[in-house]
């Protein structure tokens, strides 16, 4: 077995320095009997607060490497970690069955629910079979399929967004990647269930958004969501790739940024060093956000979170009217 | 000196006054240069033909002044929301800010941004009409494009209207970040309550409608028309063969491949779009049981209907041949 990499990112660099001394120290001073706890405290104090300043300034830059993160949690861990049942469902029944957008039906604490959401691979070969988790227009169908279900049966609706776009591919073009997300937007106007959508990861543009419309949208504290990635912002505005990091800032992709835009409702906390460094964790947050969400929603009638749902979009949108 | 070289110096010598000469005329704006064949028409009989070339039938591209005209009765447009103005959210500045570029085009076209809303008589039949316009910053879709034709549609819905979108978008306007790409939601929320209130909707993608435009109101027509020959995507065709790193087919991502896979009811020329569009929204007035068109006071009514079955009848051979030539 190969050994396990580690992954570790530019700006963690120094605290990770930090910590394999404060190690070493551990390792030297049993070796010796030698009692250095009161040093040892101290230097993991600093640690901790070299942790926090870290991620407290995290550039858009950094947080778009941290949504991106190969050990972040994806749908799937958050459906399992959450869920006391959990029965996947296949097929947009059209010809397709995407494994870059999952979903099926499950219990979270009492409630049955429909969750779904992108799936990005766990290592380089499952990437490659989920694509990355850029959906093709069966994903979107699938999913829109699974909706469907929900509302008839009256079961929430929950979709965790995490996907670098949509597929842009000969074949997604054949089949109407447009007409797909097109479609699911204006479905998901129409559902009496509640639907809450989270940004776990990576909010992609078109790709995301046609999973994304409901009542409420979370979104985790290191998570992203662009109407273009930075990298081909870059390339069109910047006419450079590399002007990518400044495309990130400008652009305003954090769950801060899109709070003061009026478009999230609320930012789910992350475990210290991100969701990855503890997944259960993030999944506990997670699964206690949506709860809370979901007793509040259900004690509208559908006529009322249909009209909210309406009106939370319709408000969305800066412009000056003489 | 052979008497070939004598006429090639001859050519040389004449060309350059010649091309001159052409040049003035184009610039003048008497002649255009149609871009797909080369071929020059008096401008005048181009505007004429919708600006369509009579030579190669390529749609050249017009402006939403100028569509409104072509599609709209003479006198009959109202303007609305002409006072919607785009403002700059997040401050944004790429090699130039987005304040100085709205405002250098707002000077160039005179419009506030990329589309123009209002309502009018398409053929003596009342529409909601929206008109995107491509010279606005690629015709790309911000805050203003999302709130005008949610407002249209929206008025479209309580009035009791067919909405008419005339598409041409680059996508979403990506100065306006997140703003944009909601706006594709806003949008197709207020489509879906026009629809629940059983209205009719046709979008015309003309070149070029692409990205988020075609992932939302673009694509939610009960029927989608298209014009000959447009370019209409999601993604652009660079990236798609960037990641695919192939060259794709001619026809890829136009009009008649959207058709052939079943994503545009029909391609029609500009020169019978106002034509076809009358014919489609008077095929889906409300249709009156006899009962309710008794006596004199409904006479009036009657005989409109009859006047609409007539000309549907007359138009139903014509149109779908034409498409078909067309395609």
């Amino acid at each position: 077995m190969s050994k396990p990499r580690s992954f570790l990112l530019d700006f963690e660099k120094p605290l990770c320095e930090l910590e394999s001394r404060i190690e070493q120290i551990r390792e030297l001073a049993q070796e010796n009997n030698v009692d250095v706890s009161d040093q040892i405290a101290e230097l993991e104090e600093k640690a901790e607060q070299l942790r926090q300043e870290i991620f407290s300034s995290l550039t858009p830059a950094q947080r778009l490497q941290l949504a991106r993160h190969p050990r972040r949690p994806s749908t799937l861990d958050y459906i399992q970690a959450m869920s006391e049942e959990w029965f996947e469902l296949h097929g947009d029944r059209h010809s397709s069955d995407d494994p870059a957008l999952v979903g099926g039906v499950a219990r979270l604490d009492g409630i049955p629910v429909v969750m779904l959401g992108h799936q990005k691979g766990r290592d380089t070969k499952d990437n490659v079979a989920r694509n990355f988790g850029m959906a093709s227009p069966g994903g979107y169908r699938k999913a829109i399929r699974l909706m469907e279900h929900a509302n008839r049966f009256g079961m929430p609706i929950l979709t965790f967004i995490d996907t670098p776009g949509a597929w842009a591919g000969v074949e997604a073009e054949k089949q109407g990647q447009g007409e797909a997300i097109a479609f699911n937007l204006r479905e998901m106007f129409s559902f009496d269930v509640p639907i809450l959508s989270t940004v776990i990861g990576e909010g992609g543009s078109g790709g995301a958004l046609g999973i994304g419309v409901g009542d409420r949208i979370l979104m985790f504290e290191h998570a992203v969501y662009t109407v273009a990635t930075p990298e081909a912002c870059a390339a069109i505005l910047w006419k450079d790739a590399s002007k990518s990091g400044q495309a990130a800032s400008a652009l305003k992709i954090t769950a801060w940024d899109l709070k003061e835009l009026g478009i999230l409702d609320q930012i789910l906390p992350e475990p210290s060093r991100g969701a990855h460094a503890d997944p259960l964790a993030a999944a506990g947050v997670l699964k206690t956000v949506l709860k809370e969400n979901l007793e509040e929603l259900m004690q509208l009638t559908p006529g009322q979170r249909k009209e909210r749902r309406y009106q939370k979009y319709r408000a969305i949108g800066q412009f000056q009217a003489a | 000196m052979s008497l070939f070289d004598w006429f090639a110096n001859r050519a040389k010598s004449e060309s350059p006054m010649q091309q001159r000469h052409q040049e003035r005329e184009i610039a003048d704006g008497l002649w255009t240069k149609c871009p797909s064949c080369g071929v020059l028409t008096y401008t005048k009989d181009l505007q004429a033909n919708l600006m369509v070339c009579s030579e190669c039938n390529h749609h050249l591209r017009v402006d939403s002044e100028e569509r409104i005209q072509q599609l709209i009765d003479p006198q009959t447009w109202k303007p609305i929301n002409e006072e919607v103005e785009p403002v700059d959210p997040l401050e944004f500045r790429d090699r130039k800010p987005y304040k100085d570029r709205l405002r250098d085009y707002q000077n160039k076209t005179h419009l506030k941004d990329a589309v123009q809303t209002g309502t009018g008589l398409l053929d003596g039949l009342p529409v909601a009409l929206g008109v995107m316009d491509f010279r606005f910053m690629g015709g790309s879709m911000g805050s203003v494009v999302g709130e005008k034709l949610c407002r249209l549609i929206e008025y479209g819905t309580n009035e009791g209207l067919t909405v008419i979108i005339i598409c041409a978008s680059g996508g979403a306007r990506m100065q306006e970040g997140m703003l944009s790409l909601m706006q594709m939601a806003k949008i197709s929320g207020a489509l879906e309550r026009h629809r629940e209130a059983n209205l009719l909707y046709i979008p015309v993608l003309t070149h070029p409608t692409t990205g988020g435009v075609t992932a939302s109101f673009a694509m939610l027509g009960d029927i989608i028309l298209a014009e000959p020959k447009a370019m209409i995507g999601f993604a652009g065709r660079r990236v798609i063969e960037q990641t695919l790193r192939e060259k794709l087919p001619d026809d890829f991502q136009t009009s008649e491949y959207l058709l052939h896979h079943g994503f545009v009811d029909a391609i029609v020329s500009r020169t019978q779009l106002k034509k076809t569009l009358a014919n489609l929204i008077s095929l889906h007035q409300p249709f009156y049981p006899v009962r309710h068109l008794q006596q004199s006071d409904s006479q009036e009514l009657n005989h409109h209907t009859m006047n609409h079955h007539t000309m549907n009848h007359h138009q139903a051979t014509q149109t779908p041949i034409q498409s078909f030539e067309q395609s």
